[in-house]
């Protein structure tokens, strides 16, 4: 693989092999030596112009898992703030021998450019651009999906006919975006609820299923319920009146988490804003994989970076050379 | 300086000579210069309603002198330069100091636009009188860039400039619709996550003004329409006897949405990208007569403003350079058009609209020289060479794009020769001379 | 360019069953005996051994697998490569006698890797090696406690090992 820019570009078998790889990562966190050597003396940079220190720490510990050194470039008190453009930026980095540049930007779409242009040699990993796409969550979440169905025997499985319901601001969510593309690539039946005005334009052309009442979707008893978090400054836009109404129309509160089968799953891609989208004893509950997400997300990045970095193209899927 | 152009073919599909003395299209004569128009298409000097110099104020984007070479290359010999410069041209002085640069250089006649707002800020009238009585005898005004939104402020505008026999053009974008937006709203943008930018807003403000200029008994024209939503408000209030006209752009003749995909910001442009329905039904529109003239739009911007994300990079395109390319092979390949078609779209009518005098009737005899050589069988793929300006931000670099313009002749002199550009002190000398000869 | 056989399926079976009894006898018994195969024939090898042994003292045959691909010094210079499972018995390898096992020995570097892939899991009392062929050209200094069959080949050649549970057939050829 040489970037990972949006799950959209991945085939069943490509996503697959990523998350076949990312459990044998996670066999590394159960040791005592938390190290694989597979890329010492590659450089991953952290290129993160928006702040999130949950994901960029998520990076940071999947690169030093596999022995890579990291270099932090946040936004806030660097040359980014000052101005400097993304083009210079780039260049500075390829200049300092970046191998990956795992980037998160406000604009959709700066991966894109980023890989594209020509300032720089290294691959590209989309960390969140604007409203576009955030891949590596999608795959761990996926991850954390199949991990909690299969267990053991999650090797080589897809997600054929998982049903899985998101709610929540889809409109602006990258998160949204890159689950849609990557469940329903895996096999999974993909159902949105929200409001009419935080569907996107267009929704009857995506390969979901959607509605504006979660109190219906959570009666079709999905296997998997993912919460997205709502943020308050779209009701100054006119999104919804109020945080109480969002919250009682599409919030997963007690009363909807009972209705849930005890055997579905309950997830958020986090912060959450409990009592808003989601409420406490549902992000608590046995159902909730909110911790898991987080862990997942170490060896799945861990498998990104190691698809990305370690050789000299794609993912050869095979091991018969004789040595 | 007397020029003869031999062979000719004219919009209307006959062969002829053309003879130039002193500025003026004349019967016949000796000439100083001969040219030969075997193959080459002669068309009346075009003339764009729409146009960014960008001097005073942003001249490392363009000046008016590389502006006005970047449109004799294209066959120009008049451009109408909007009024969103530093300081904005709201007043006299601000539009002499652009046509008077306009003139000396010679390129072009340029004839500055008026801002309809003091500085561009829609909130009260800018001195329209002052600079319709200027030497820059104004008459088109727009507030191009921003909407005049305030309807009461429109209406306002259509009465004021009434009174001196000119025209609003307007900006047609409803603010509060596209707060943010990046891309036209669709599938795609939302695919894509830009946010979108809806046909709507476009059409509820074109809507609102038409009824707004019968109300009144004023002229209204619409910049760049780009859907086709807007195509059939204007048809309506045509057949009402509204008096509107319309311009559309090259390149909404041509591009659709599906460039935006890879997010290069030389996509980028306002109003954006369409559907290829919306393209469709503005090349009908530009076939029928709904649409009256095409006009470019030519908006140059720094490298560093389009390489970069795509939320960060400028809106525009230039397309002084490639228009007449570009409606050759949107409309005229498809048969839609025909070259007295171009002749009116792209020379006559937008003078009329303009009130440009000279251009009503091309070639004809005791009128300034003014015409466009264009070889119609040529194809090039094109490049930054093609370009003149200081802006290579064209959404055309690398394509294939058929014709090229060999000759430009501005009152009488020639600005283009043999497909390249006629030299800056040949130019201004020639140009000096048509004033005081 | 036939291949040769070498090894048929009885002749496999025969050094298999003397290379047990031989880690048996070096061992003195079969107390904290690991043997962890190299994916993918390794562990097919390693399970065998591990039945042998259990056939001979019931209890013995504790088999996991130790794959080694994060650990190999050439993946830069190859298409990314996925990597096989690790799995290690319960009781871990912490002071216990590890019996790597793998189907050819040839110039090391899979071993060298192997020796650091387990330096990260534990630390064993000793490490011993099994190979069912051992082809020669070491370029690291590496040797094989328990061997199948010696088996001199030049670098051009080619040695095929099959084993039923995987392939279509079982034995070992060159070509």
């Amino acid at each position: 693989m040489r970037h990972l820019l949006s799950t959209r570009d991945l085939s069943r078998d490509q996503a697959v092999a990523i998350l076949d790889i990312a459990e044998d990562m996670a066999d590394v966190a159960g040791r005592e030596v938390k190290k694989l050597p597979a890329l010492r003396g590659k450089t991953v940079v952290n290129l993160f112009f928006e702040d999130s220190t949950r994901t960029r720490v998520s990076f940071e510990v999947a690169a030093k898992r596999l022995s890579a050194d990291v270099i932090n470039f946040s936004a806030k008190g660097s040359s980014v703030s000052k101005g400097e453009s993304l083009k210079d930026t780039a260049q500075t980095l390829a200049a300092m021998g970046a191998d990956a540049v795992v980037i998160r930007h406000g604009a959709s779409g700066a991966p894109r450019v980023l890989a594209s242009s020509g300032w720089i040699d290294a691959g590209v990993v989309n960390a969140g651009d604007g409203t576009h796409e955030h891949p590596t969550q999608a795959l761990l979440d996926a991850f954390t999906i199949r991990k909690r169905l299969h267990g053991e025997a999650s090797r080589g499985k897809d997600l054929d006919g998982v049903t899985v319901t998101i709610v929540g601001d889809i409109l602006h969510s990258r998160v949204a975006r890159s689950n849609v593309w990557l469940l329903t690539t895996l096999g999974a039946s993909v159902s949105l609820v929200a409001p009419a005005t935080l569907l996107p334009v267009a929704i009857a052309e995506w390969p979901v299923s959607w509605g504006y009442n979660l109190d219906a979707a959570i009666d079709s008893k999905p296997e998997v319920v993912m919460m997205l978090r709502i943020q308050a400054e779209r009701m100054n836009a006119a999104f919804f009146p109020s945080a109480r109404e969002y919250s009682r129309q599409w919030g997963l509160d007690d009363e909807r988490l009972a209705r849930l089968p005890a055997s579905s799953m309950v997830m958020h891609p986090g912060p959450m804003n409990r009592g808003l989208e989601i409420s406490s004893n549902a992000a608590d509950s046995s159902r909730s994989t909110v911790l898991d997400q987080v862990a997942n997300g170490v060896s799945v990045r861990m498998a990104v970076l190691y698809d990305l970095l370690s050789g000299t193209s794609d993912l050869s899927g095979t091991s018969g050379v004789n040595a | 300086m007397s020029i003869k152009i031999v062979g000719a073919t004219l919009p209307d599909g006959t062969r002829t000579d053309l003879h130039i003395e002193n500025g003026l299209f004349v019967e016949s004569g000796s000439a100083s210069t001969v040219i030969d128009a075997d193959g080459l298409v002669a068309l009346p000097g075009l003339v764009d309603l729409h146009t960014h110099l960008r001097e005073p104020g942003f001249e490392q984007s363009e000046t008016v002198l590389t502006g006005s070479r970047a449109a004799a290359i294209g066959g120009f010999t008049a451009v109408f330069a909007m009024a969103n410069t530093l300081p904005v041209q709201d007043t006299a002085g601000v539009v002499e100091q652009v046509e008077s640069l306009g003139r000396s250089h010679g390129y072009v006649t340029v004839r500055p636009i008026g801002a309809v707002t003091a500085g561009l800020a829609g909130e009260r009238l800018s001195e329209i009188g002052a600079m319709a009585q200027s030497r820059a005898a104004v008459r088109v005004f727009s507030d191009d860039g921003h909407c005049v939104h305030d309807p009461l402020l429109m209406r306002r505008a259509l009465e004021y400039v009434t009174t001196f026999g000119g025209v609003v053009a307007q900006h047609a974008q409803d603010p509060r619709l596209t707060v943010g937006a990046q891309m036209n709203e669709s599938a795609l943008s939302s695919e894509l996550g830009l946010a979108g930018w809806p046909a709507v807003a476009e059409e509820s403000i074109i809507a609102r003004d038409v009824l707004l200029a019968e109300h009144v008994g004023a002229r209204l024209h619409v910049c760049h329409v780009s859907t086709a939503g807007s195509v059939d408000v204007i048809r309506w209030a045509k057949a009402r006897g509204v008096k509107v006209t319309a311009e559309v752009t090259p390149h909404h003749l041509l591009l659709t949405e599906q460039l935006v995909a890879g997010y290069d910001a030389r996509y980028k442009v306002n109003p954006p990208l369409r559907s290829a329905e919306d393209v469709n039904a503005l090349r009908e529109a530009l076939a029928d007569g709904t649409i009256d003239i095409v006009a470019t739009d030519h908006a140059p911007h720094p490298l560093e403003a389009k390489e970069c994300a795509w939320d960060e990079a400028a809106n525009g395109m230039v397309g002084l350079e490639s228009a007449l390319s570009v409606v050759h092979e949107a409309v005229v390949g498809t048969g839609q058009l025909a070259w007295a078609d171009v002749a009116r779209v792209l020379s006559q009518a937008p003078a009329q609209i303009g009130l440009l005098a000279g251009y009503d009737t091309p070639f004809a005899l005791g009128n300034a020289a003014n015409v466009t050589l264009y070889d119609p069988s040529a194809r090039r793929d094109f490049s930054v060479s093609d370009l003149r300006g200081k802006g290579v931000n064209s959404p055309y670099l690398g394509r294939s794009l058929p014709g090229r313009v060999v000759t430009t002749i501005h009152d009488g002199y020639a600005t283009v020769l043999d497909g390249e550009l006629v030299d800056q002190q040949t130019v201004a000398a020639a140009a000096q001379e048509v004033r005081h000869g | 360019m036939t291949a040769r056989p070498v090894l048929q399926a009885a002749d496999i079976t025969r050094a298999l069953t003397r290379i047990s009894h031989e880690i048996l006898e070096s061992n003195r018994g079969s107390s904290d005996l690991v043997l962890l195969g190299i994916p993918t024939r390794g562990v097919v090898l390693a399970q065998r051994i591990g039945a042998i042994l259990d056939g001979i003292e019931p209890g013995t045959g504790s088999v996991g697998s130790l794959d080694v691909t994060m650990y190999r010094d050439d993946l830069a210079k190859n298409p990314t490569r996925a990597p096989g499972r690790t799995l290690i018995p319960a009781g871990g390898v912490d002071g216990k006698t590890v019996v790597l096992v793998d189907d050819v020995l040839y110039s090391g570097r899979t071993i060298r890797a192997a020796l650091d892939a387990l330096g990260d899991l534990g630390r064993p009392r000793a490490v011993r090696l099994a190979v069912l062929v051992d082809r020669g050209h070491r370029e690291l200094p590496i040797r094989a406690d328990f061997v199948g069959k010696n088996l001199p080949s030049g670098q051009s050649e080619r040695i095929n090992v099959r084993l039923s549970e995987i392939d279509d057939t079982e034995g070992v050829t060159i070509e």
